[in-house]
């Protein structure tokens, strides 16, 4: 069962894990991205693609759940403004055993901030707005997922 | 072909598309940028540095040497940050 979803709605990450729960698996992960409200940050702005972002979501959840057998897979990533405090983006992943489960949840993650088409700009009390620049930290997480594979 | 833009460089070109029709000199993605800096200051400062930027074709993410021919949609846009 695989479930992706494009939304500028809030999400209830309880319901969503409740659904995983259900599929008779030993193990559910989960991961929950929150705005961080650093340095005054009062608005996150998040842009994407109308068709690529959506679509590459769907390849990358498709792709974790064939590499570790998973029972269900769920991935939600919202756009819009967003506050500080506010849900982001969900990945849930429901396996036989807990390592799958883990791991397929960790890579969705960081394989989602690296090549997922989104683009966050922060805008910050006194006025201020920028644009985040990709971080090569991020990267490497990501290029972890393809050194261990099998 | 579409020319999709996204985050800083759709707000420096002051468009989120165009539909532009190439010469056939412009054969890869790193051309195409070359030859669409030049149509205004805006795009210039979008485009001037292409180390800085990544794109797609026709949906697919692709290197600066991907060819053009065919496409249907270019997308350009800064490294991506989600999650």
């Amino acid at each position: 069962m695989i479930e992706v979803r494009l939304q500028p709605e809030p999400f209830d990450a309880g319901a969503e894990l409740a659904r995983l729960d259900r599929l008779g698996g030993g193990g559910v992960a989960s991961f929950t991205g929150i705005v961080r409200g650093d340095d005054e940050l009062v608005e996150l702005l998040l842009e994407h693609h109308p068709e690529m972002t959506l679509t590459m979501m769907q390849g990358l959840a498709r792709e974790a759940a064939e590499r570790w057998h998973l029972l269900g897979i769920t991935v939600i990533h919202r756009y819009g403004a967003l506050r500080p405090g506010a849900p982001i983006v969900f990945v849930a992943t429901a396996a036989r055993h807990r390592g799958a489960a883990l791991d397929a949840c960790a890579s969705l993650i960081d394989r989602l901030k690296t090549q997922a088409p989104f683009w966050k700009r922060e805008t910050f009390a006194d006025g201020r707005s920028q644009w985040v620049e990709a971080r090569a930290s991020d990267d490497m997480a990501a290029a972890r997922w393809l050194r261990d594979e099998g | 072909m579409d020319v999709l833009y996204f985050a800083w460089v759709r707000e420096r070109i002051g468009t989120e598309r165009e539909t532009i029709d190439p010469p056939p000199e412009v054969v890869d993605v790193r051309g195409l940028m070359a030859w669409l800096a030049r149509r205004s200051p805006g795009h210039a400062s979008a485009l001037g540095d292409p180390a800085r930027l990544r794109a797609a074709v026709d949906q697919q993410f692709v290197p600066p040497e991907a060819p053009i021919a065919g496409a249907k949609e270019v997308a350009i846009f800064p490294p991506v940050t989600g999650g």
